[in-house]
């Protein structure tokens, strides 16, 4: 199904209304649905809470559109109170955590991949395989704390191995920063791409950092502290490759046709019906909030909408393991680190970011410490100390 | 038979995707060696934090000096009473939760249909128990007063024991866990409770509180009912399904 976005006018926004038990369903089953279900949730929760920040931030610098913000925001956040809940709740912090690599892995693989700018695809790819390795450490928390085997949530889909490594991705801030698309000749999704990835690792990071003080193990302790730092740094380079010279209006516009385009990517992958329903009613929102921005846009800048925005919806975000492409990417671009908007070899690193790295290491790495030695193994590394001393 | 036993679609094991699985496998091993997984880096941060933790917190001091002189505390004397009170605490807080623990398997109970069986459990008999755990909670909140001690203080192992009672409390109060799964939560409990009021009497027998003693000993045979009842239902529950041919699994 292919979406007009000037053509389909969407949900109006008064007839956007939740009782207390629609936006409370019943959620999905952590054993039986399939892990992409739960990918859709935790991106889709990112995106609504990105939107939601960026409307707050909007209304505290534009006293005019003040009224629509809120009434568009409270909406915003009733859609993300909807999906997040859908996650049940026999999810551990840390089996939601795997949850959130997953969708970092699955969803930057797949966005670097039909992304039409060759520097902004090299930044993903950057970002993948930090990612990835936060993956393969999180997963060897999992099973040394907890006695428990991350592919129970992954199912499967998502390699266990180690990335880029965790120790090595502190970078000074200045080498997080990238160079921005321009926003008179990017190409539309590349503007989404961005806004995706931007919200995903934001939303990751106020996780990490919410959920971290709740554990009691000093070892998840450090490993939250670390990856949530790295967290920061992701937000630091995927917001820093959005043009900073968009108007507010513009950016509202390209936030509110993202979430269609992420709704409509959700609804036309989904296996569960039920939750495919949630996706198709939150798209037709998306599309009357896209709607009413439209005209505020038209109205206030006095420009048409169509120079800003693609005519239909691109092809949907495909949910899919990208195991192959991340392989590849991993053989290929280990060995890449940043010095400001440049790709280097790590050997090129600049003074500050070795300076900035070595004494946050220097007392100990708990990404290092938490998979010395580590080797997924399915039913967790017990199995192969079972297999060893059998042999 | 209730759901949670039925076979169905569950996707979390290898065997349900054996395409990608095995290049789970292959990927692992090719990409990383398995090294020395004793966890010895990771037990050595643990160590360094733990020689320099801070404890959970301390036992409140009697709120008033008059309450210091009561009788209870003056009986003490010579033992170190905070002890004593800091399980008396823990005591009263596992009892006190424990109320609402069983408040929330009894609403599970009066939702009971055919898709929600719950064998042989009665509400009733729910409800006894949940007074006998109300009843203790007040005999605990009597006998910390009569010492001097504040019982509405939360002392460290009141802490730290409802902490371990998260899971269970996570578990009863999510409406998709059934009836045998809530009793196994409710056995973890009460044989927890049964050896906690074991040692509460242990202790006040050594301080020669001769009225608590009496009175615990009448809550622990309460408690040991409680046991009684609990595994008796849990095990029927199970023994009954297990026993049945099972239907084929729907969605």
């Amino acid at each position: 199904m292919a979406i007009n976005l000037f053509d389909t006018r969407g949900t109006p926004l008064d007839q956007q209304r939740f009782t207390w038990k629609e936006l409370v369903q019943k959620p999905i089953s952590k054993l039986d649905d399939d892990a992409f279900t739960r990918v859709r949730i935790i991106l889709m929760n990112g995106i609504e809470q990105q939107a939601n920040r960026f409307q707050h931030l909007c209304s505290q610098m534009n006293g005019d559109l003040r009224e629509a913000l809120a009434c568009v925001r409270r909406v915003e956040h009733h859609q993300q109170t909807m999906v997040n809940w859908l996650l049940s709740g026999d999810h551990s912090p840390l089996e939601t955590t795997i949850g959130y690599e997953q969708v970092a892995i699955e969803v930057t693989g797949a966005i670097a991949q039909q992304e039409p700018d060759e520097y902004l695809a090299q930044v993903y790819r950057f970002g993948l395989l930090e990612d990835f390795d936060h993956m393969y450490r999180y997963s060897a928390l999992m099973d040394r704390v907890e006695g428990k085997d991350a592919n129970n949530i992954l199912q499967s889909y998502t390699d266990i191995i180690p990335g880029r490594r965790t120790s090595v991705e502190h970078r000074h801030p200045i080498d997080d920063l990238r160079d921005f698309y321009d926003r008179t000749d990017a190409e539309p999704i590349s503007k989404l791409n961005a806004l995706t990835i931007m919200s995903g690792e934001h939303q990751t990071r106020d996780y990490y950092m919410t959920i971290g003080p709740t554990f009691s193990d000093p070892v998840a302790r450090q490993l939250y502290a670390e990856i949530a730092s790295i967290e920061e740094q992701h937000v630091t380079q995927y917001g820093s490759i959005i043009d900073p010279d968009e108007t507010m209006l513009e950016k509202w516009l390209l936030y509110e046709a993202n979430e269609a385009y992420n709704y409509y990517s959700c609804m036309e992958s989904e296996s569960n019906s039920r939750i495919k329903a949630i996706w198709e009613r939150f798209l037709n929102y998306e599309l009357g909030h896209l709607h009413l921005v439209k005209e505020l846009f038209e109205k206030h800048e006095k420009r048409d909408a169509a120079e800003i925005l693609p005519e239909m919806l691109p092809d949907p975000i495909p949910f899919e393991s990208q195991r192959e492409f991340v392989r590849k990417t991993l053989e290929e671009e280990l060995h890449l680190s940043a010095v400001g908007p440049e790709f280097v070899d790590n050997s090129a690193e600049t003074e500050e970011t070795i300076e900035y790295r070595e004494y946050l290491n220097s007392a100990g790495s708990p990404s290092e410490a938490v998979a010395a030695g580590y080797q997924w193994q399915p039913g967790t590394e017990l199995s192969r100390e079972g297999k060893v001393r059998a042999a | 038979m209730e759901k949670s036993s039925q076979m169905g679609k569950n996707r979390t094991g290898m065997d349900m995707s054996p395409m990608h699985s095995e290049a789970m496998i292959s990927g692992a091993e090719e990409y990383q060696d398995a090294g020395d997984a004793d966890g010895q880096s990771m037990a050595l941060i643990d160590k360094q934090y733990i020689g320099e933790a801070d404890p959970i917190g301390s036992v409140p001091m009697p709120g008033t000096l008059r309450g210091a002189l009561k009788a209870g505390m003056e009986k003490v004397a010579g033992h170190n009473p905070e002890v004593f009170l800091n399980k008396l605490g823990e005591r009263l807080a596992f009892e006190r939760t424990g109320v609402r623990l069983y408040e929330s398997v009894i609403t599970k109970c009066e939702a009971a249909d055919e898709s929600h069986p719950v064998g042989p459990v009665t509400v009733e008999e729910l409800r006894r128990i949940r007074n006998e755990e109300a009843e203790h909670f007040r005999l605990l909140k009597d006998a910390m007063e009569s010492m001097g001690a504040d019982p509405t203080a939360q002392t460290p192992d009141a802490d730290i024991s409802g902490v371990a009672a998260m899971g269970i409390q996570h578990v009863l109060n999510d409406p998709r866990t059934s009836m045998s799964q809530s009793l196994e939560m409710l056995l973890t409990l009460e044989l927890t409770d049964n050896a906690a009021w074991e040692m509460l009497i242990t202790l006040a027998d050594d301080l020669g509180l001769e009225e608590l003693v009496a009175q615990f000993r009448h809550a622990l045979a309460q408690e040991e009912d409680h046991i009684r009842v609990v595994r008796s239902w849990y095990e029927t529950m199970i023994m009954s399904q297990a026993a049945k041919t099972p239907p084929a699994a729907s969605h």
